[in-house]
């Protein structure tokens, strides 16, 4: 029978070029018409350091990176010592002959890949020669990756000529060599090509195209692992007339900065990573308080304090529903997947203009580094929300109700005061009890229009539910489906409008025996908020820097289950 | 707020420098609207914590837009207000202790990037609303209530450190002489780039300066603050450096230079074409 997905490895040492190599590995398969999912790992520095990236090939939609490696491909030492217990039995290992030996009893394959990229004639060729011998293990057609290269190279008319053979040379020298092992893995069978069209992009990119959909005029942003792609994504497209886009000179300006533009009519947006968020703390409370409309990425990695840089966790719950002192509860959204990154920007966007006020997006290290193709979006059925704007003239009260009220914008009638303090209708400062009290009344009321969240649901008849978030959707999911083929009395239920939940799925949770929440932090964040809302969730937890996989998932759901 | 609102219960103290530095803001809106023809909802006042952010509810007569924000934070929201909305008026009003200490970050930044805004900084080096504590502006040895044995910091000198970082108009100014401070404020509005009229303003409770500042021949006080000459070059960087080496509180328009182009004249992208959501997909297309 052929194989319907694999999964290769690469390790090495950082700044050794094949991470661009194993994307390209990916963006091939994906233009070949199967489904791709990338994800990598690195250390807080830029050469040197290990370094791994991960491609999941497959024939049908994936949610994961998967667990077990049918090839692994190894740069030096450390990586094959680090790397090889994760190889499935039947899988290769594929390495670099002049850096390592491996004297193991397995199946192994060394090339010298530098030697056999030079004599192409281009003395980069190294990754085309070990790219040509993964095709083959995989017994993928090597004209997917010649393809690749022509569309790569071909068109730099300074190198194309010259570059395009040579690299084609390469593939075929390690084919050669790959078929000389007589090693495969299995043969992957051919792609069925979607219907739809497809777009390869990572969580990152997918966030900074839902801001420029959903109306985004005003970025200012601070660089921040592993945040930095929005800021310098943005500084390179966000531009045209009325838009503005600037390098903060702090987390504290830009939040700062973001209140000003909000106020003035902007749809503004800042993207963070912890240490950044914290430091955003009064102004998003001001953002609360003052009611200006306001995105806020975190772009969750680990913490506390200056933590895990370049490694995933989702440990910012808390902060991002209470990130403020006082009596403060923001709405947060947060995607799963790369696609949902792209619909979750815009639905943050959306809130932020309808209830007038801070929207935390909260996404995290593994979906800004996962590359993965999606259906390209069609923007006619997205709705796009504008804030309700005060038209009227003369004098206004513009917190004089009980609930969300137009806002005046400066250089039109209606002036007010947006005040940080408590304040009365037209902003001025007060102290008196009763308008304390109607002041944080309405500033919660307005969570009460932000009931349009979607979610999904499965099987909820057997009383127990898995209810994973963010970018542990595609772990929990995998799980669930290897439950319910093993026989698993179990349900799913998904949504990435953490804060306020939808509230058809709030009664549903409610009404369960035991929600099951898979989150990567210690503490179980989310399954404590869920426990406050009088659900019995508890939480699987892991804290190791990494995503779930899935095998581990579906022990540790199993011993809950079991208990 | 343009009439009295009885919710609102906040009061300077008798005799504060606030009062004045009020009136010359007032008199300089209003003199915007009449000689500019400019709607008084074109401009912004952005106002730190502090006596001195009071003002922005305070304001009377036509009302402008405002924000009253966090302690420190004033410039950089105003620097949100004046990037998404370059042709509004926007007015910072800040005190020593917002502006100097808690806010000194945001000073570098905005001088170099030359945001332009006007700052009317009212300094009164003491915290007023904390009831007195000492400020960077508080002078070597001051006794306050955060420093009972005497500050055992070196004063700063804000003009010198305007000047140092790079503002590109700078004047100093007291808040008994409205109609100078409504001159300078003025100027400061109409200058382009990022303006700074530092104020004195004294507070009659924790630090009352009004005799220091202005002198009393009869107790044989000599006035710290003296007129910068007519004849001084404001356009020349280092004349205003070695103005400041005379010591005491030189008042008047210290630096101004419109050699550097303002941040929003400065932005190449606003340029650019607004990119195409879909071209911007096919740079993603399998």
């Amino acid at each position: 029978m052929k194989k319907k997905d694999f999964v290769v490895r690469f390790a090495g040492e950082g700044g050794q070029g094949f991470l661009s190599a194993a994307q390209g590995f990916a963006s091939a398969n994906t233009t070949a018409g199967y489904h791709s999912q990338t994800f990598a790992t690195f250390p807080s520095q830029i050469t040197g350091g290990p370094t791994w990236m991960q491609a999941r090939i497959a024939t049908y939609p994936i949610h994961t990176r998967g667990d077990e490696l049918d090839v692994l491909v190894v740069f030096n030492e450390e990586a094959f010592q680090n790397h090889k217990g994760e190889l499935h039995k039947n899988g290769v290992v594929l390495y670099d002959s002049e850096k390592l030996e491996v004297s193991e009893n397995m199946r192994k394959l060394g090339l010298p890949f530098e030697k056999l990229g030079k004599s192409t004639g281009n003395a980069r060729a190294a990754n085309m020669v070990m790219l040509g011998a993964l095709a083959t293990l995989v017994n993928l057609p090597l004209d997917i990756l010649e393809e690749f290269i022509r569309r790569r190279w071909g068109d730099v008319s300074r190198y194309g000529e010259t570059i395009v053979p040579a690299n084609i040379k390469a593939l075929e020298l390690g084919k050669e060599e790959a078929l000389k092992s007589s090693f495969s893995v299995g043969e992957l069978e051919l792609p069925t090509k979607s219907k739809h069209d497809q777009i390869l992009l990572n969580g990152n990119e997918a966030i900074a195209l839902g801001a420029i959909h959903a109306g985004v005029n005003f970025f200012v942003g601070y660089p921040i692992s592993p945040a930095t792609s929005i800021l310098v994504w943005m500084q390179k497209n966000l531009v045209g007339e009325g838009k503005f886009v600037y390098q903060a000179s702090s987390e504290i300006e830009a939040i700062t900065a973001l209140l000003g533009a909000g106020y003035s009519g902007a749809k503004a947006m800042t993207s963070t990573a912890g240490p950044g968020f914290s430091l955003m703390s009064e102004g998003l409370g001001m953002g609360w308080i003052a009611e200006i409309p306001l995105v806020i990425v975190d772009v969750q990695r680990g913490g506390p304090a200056t933590g895990l840089p370049t490694k995933t966790e989702q440990s910012d719950f808390l902060s991002a529903l209470n990130p403020a002192h006082g009596d403060v509860m923001l709405p947060v959204i947060a995607p799963g997947t790369v696609e949902e990154c792209f619909y979750a920007t815009i639905a943050a966007f959306n809130w932020a203009e309808t209830y007038q006020g801070p929207v935390i997006l909260l996404s995290e290290h593994s979906l800004s580094e996962r590359q993965q193709n999606i259906i390209r979006p069609d923007l006619s059925k997205i709705k796009v929300e504008n804030r309700n704007i005060f038209s009227g003239e003369g004098e206004y009260q513009r917190y004089q109700s009980d609930n969300v009220s137009p806002m005046p914008i400066p250089g039109s009638a209606g002036s007010y005061v947006a005040n940080a303090s408590e304040h009365d209708g037209v902003g001025d400062t007060t102290h008196l009890p009763h308008r304390h009290v109607e002041m944080t009344n309405r500033r919660f009321s307005k969570l009460s229009l932000l009931q349009d969240g979607s979610y999904e649901s499965e099987n909820l008849d057997s009383g127990t539910v898995i209810l994973p978030w963010g970018g542990s959707k595609g772990s929990g999911r995998e799980a669930y489906d290897r439950l319910i083929r093993e026989g698993y009395s179990v349900g799913w239920a998904y949504t990435m409008f953490l804060h306020p939940l939808p509230p058809d799925l709030l009664s549903v949770l409610k009404d369960q025996d035991l929600v099951l929440v898979p989150e990567l932090n210690y503490l179980g964040q989310f399954s404590s908020y869920l426990r406050a809302l009088g659900i019995n969730a508890h939480s699987i937890t892991q804290y190791t820097g990494l995503p779930f996989k899935v095998g581990d998932l579906v022990e540790m759901i199993k011993e809950k289950l079991d208990s | 707020m343009s009439k009295k609102n009885p919710e609102y219960d906040f009061k300077w103290c008798p005799g504060c420098g606030d009062f004045g530095v009020r009136r010359a803001l007032e008199q300089s809106l209003n003199k915007r609207i009449v000689d500019l023809e400019e709607p008084i909802e074109n401009t912004v006042v952005v106002a730190g914590i502090g006596c001195s952010g009071n003002l922005v509810h305070l304001l009377e007569g036509v009302q402008p837009y405002g924000i009253h924000g966090l302690h420190g934070r004033s410039l950089p929201i105003s620097f949100g207000v004046k990037m998404s909305r370059p042709e509004l008026n926007v007015v910072v009003v800040a005190g020593d202790g917002d502006f100097l200490s808690i806010g000194m970050e945001h000073i570098g930044p905005q001088a170099q990037r030359n945001l332009n805004v006007c700052v009317v900084v009212m300094d009164n080096a003491v915290y007023g609303l904390t009831k007195g504590q000492s400020s960077p502006t508080s002078d070597l040895g001051m006794i306050t209530s955060s420093t009972p044995y005497g500050k055992i910091e070196t004063g700063l000198n804000p003009l010198r450190l305007y000047l140092t970082l790079g503002v590109s108009f700078i004047a100093s100014a007291m808040s008994s002489k409205i109609k100078d401070l409504a001159d300078l404020i003025y100027r400061g509005m109409e200058h382009p780039g990022f303006a700074i009229v530092h104020v004195q303003s004294p507070c009659t409770v924790y630090n009352d300066t009004y005799e220091v500042l202005k002198g009393n021949a009869k107790k044989g006080i000599a006035p710290i603050a003296w007129n910068i000459p007519d004849d001084h070059d404001v356009t020349n960087w280092q004349a205003g450096v070695n103005l400041l080496d005379n010591g005491g509180i030189p008042i008047g328009l210290l630096y101004s230079s419109k050699e550097r182009v303002t941040l929003d004249d400065k932005i190449q992208s606003e340029k650019l074409p607004v990119p195409d959501m879909e071209k911007l997909f096919n740079t993603y297309q399998v």
